[in-house]
């Protein structure tokens, strides 16, 4: 099996005694199972934010895959190697199942994390999912304050109830992160999140800032931040980890649009990640539908998960170097990056195999960082909110 | 509540790893792993025996104890070296240490 699953990329650096597991590294061709497994496991959620990551065409509740289906498909990723799941959406407590889901993924060894927006849980439900096996909970903020938060989500009452479950969520001693999405309207409030998540008794924070993908896209002149904001933003994160270190750790993302090299996106298409749609599409990335002319293999196929990831058309279609054009081709970087994210590529060029334009050596780089500029000075700020129906352009005035 | 945050390991303390970090044999990649969140850790063969001596009951020196009994090795040594592993797990927030006792 191990020669099979190639090189896991166990560390080798034998002074230090705890190692971070490296997800595989060495060559481009090397992919072992992943380490961790995302599970979209439906696209339903109440909240309606305008950069949400799920693609723009949702799969419809009819389509997910059954109690029982998921449950195989945690037992196979086990079998395999997987070592955690994240359970996310959609909103994932939108599943009744969800407390089954949580048992069974841990009676089969999986280390459990839950990605919500918080809205639909209750005590009991958040007790019975911490009895279950549950590890780790990351709630999604939008902000600081009800006003704006809520506008954002396009959900009432929905910030109050968040604070309201990540108390509960640290009553229960389940350690919690606070996911924050930031983006041009709620950049000023960082500060005033970073202390959020410390009254909250947070153990991590993830400042993230919007990728503008699917429905954050169709929102960029309303989102994209002010390279003077990502400035700003910068700074605060770097004081406050060496402020906070050891009681808060803070993850942070930058959108690529204002970086020279582009991000290594998924670790390199097909080698370190991969996700389960609602529909038990076999994903290389969350956005990785938006491609079109892939065929994505289902768990309800005749295929085992190893199979697909291993010998699937998808999933090797851009695997490693050999698809690269010029620039990347003969570029030194091409195994840093790997040419950046490849649904980027195609949104904002037609063709996946093209150099991501986040990146400078693509002749698209200029055209793209002077219209992004441009949408952060305008004074667009209304919003599409995501939704089942293509999406609900925000009533009001622009202001 | 949860244990306390910013431990400051010493031969007296009890720690215990919390509910969110937990060991693990990996059988597919034939190693120890510390799931924690968004993180793997790959403890080495002495992180992995001291932290199964960590229970929450056993002091810091009730393993130096173990573990010089068992490899006949100097106790000042390994109490060292278990102190020093042990701060830096801690400092990446995947240490705790046992509640006292109520009674």
């Amino acid at each position: 099996m191990s020669d099979v699953l190639g090189n896991p990329g166990i560390p080798t650096n034998a002074s230090d005694s705890l190692a971070v597991l490296e997800k595989s590294r060495s060559t481009a061709e090397t992919f072992g199972i992943p380490l961790a497994v995302l599970l979209e496991i439906t696209h339903r959620c109440p909240l309606q934010c305008p950069y949400c990551s799920n693609p723009v065409e949702l799969d419809r509740s009819g389509k997910e895959l059954t109690t029982e289906e998921w449950k195989k498909v945690l037992s196979e990723l086990a079998e395999i190697g997987v070592l955690q799941v994240h359970f996310s959406g959609g909103e994932p407590t939108a599943r009744k199942d969800l407390v089954e889901l949580v048992k069974h993924a841990s009676d089969v060894g999986l280390y459990t994390n839950l990605i919500t927006s918080a809205v639909l849980l209750t005590r009991e439900r958040l007790s019975a999912l911490a009895d279950a096996g549950l590890c780790h909970v990351q709630i999604s903020f939008q902000g600081v304050e009800e006003g704006l938060a809520d506008r954002v989500a396009g959900y009432k009452n929905g910030h109050r109830k968040k604070l309201e479950v990540a108390k509960w969520t640290r009553e229960l001693d389940l350690p919690l992160t606070v996911n924050a999405v930031m983006h041009r309207q709620n950049l000023h409030q960082l500060p005033d999140i970073i202390q959020m998540s410390i009254d909250l008794d947070a153990d991590r924070l993830e400042v993230a800032n919007v990728q503008y993908y699917g429905w954050a896209l169709k929102n960029r002149a309303a989102l994209m931040p002010t390279v003077a904001q990502l400035d700003e933003c910068t700074r605060i994160v770097e004081e406050a980890r060496e402020r906070l270190k050891g009681t808060l750790a803070i993850d942070y993302v930058v959108p690529d649009y204002y970086a020279l090299r582009p991000k290594k996106c998924m670790g390199g298409w097909g080698r370190q990640f991969f996700n389960i749609s609602p529909a038990g599409k076999v994903l290389p990335c969350h956005a990785a539908e938006s491609i079109t002319g892939l065929d994505f293999e289902s768990v309800r196929s005749n295929h085992s998960i190893a199979w697909i990831w291993q010998n699937s058309d998808a999933f090797n279609r851009y695997r490693g170097t050999g698809w690269m054009k010029e620039p990347c081709k003969s570029c030194e970087f091409r195994e840093i990056d790997f040419g950046g994210c490849r649904c980027q590529a195609f949104a904002l060029t037609g063709d996946a195999a093209n150099t991501d334009p986040a990146c400078a050596l693509s002749p698209l780089h200029e055209t793209i960082f002077k219209q992004a500029e441009r949408e952060a000075e305008g004074e667009t700020s209304r919003f599409l909110y995501r939704n089942f129906a293509g999406g609900t352009l925000e009533s009001g005035n622009d202001a | 509540m949860a244990g306390p945050r910013n431990i400051s390991v010493s031969e007296a303390s009890r720690p215990v790893l919390p509910r969110h970090a937990k060991l693990k044999y990996d059988e597919t990649r034939k190693v120890w792993v510390i799931l924690a969140p968004e993180r793997v850790l790959a403890p080495d063969e002495i992180a992995v025996e001291v932290l199964q001596l960590c229970n929450g009951e056993r002091n810091v020196g009730d393993v130096a104890d173990q573990l010089a009994a068992k490899y006949a090795a100097p106790r000042e040594a390994i109490l060292a070296d278990v102190i020093v592993m042990l701060q830096d797990l801690a400092d990446k927030g995947f240490l705790t240490e046992a509640r006292e006792k109520t009674s």
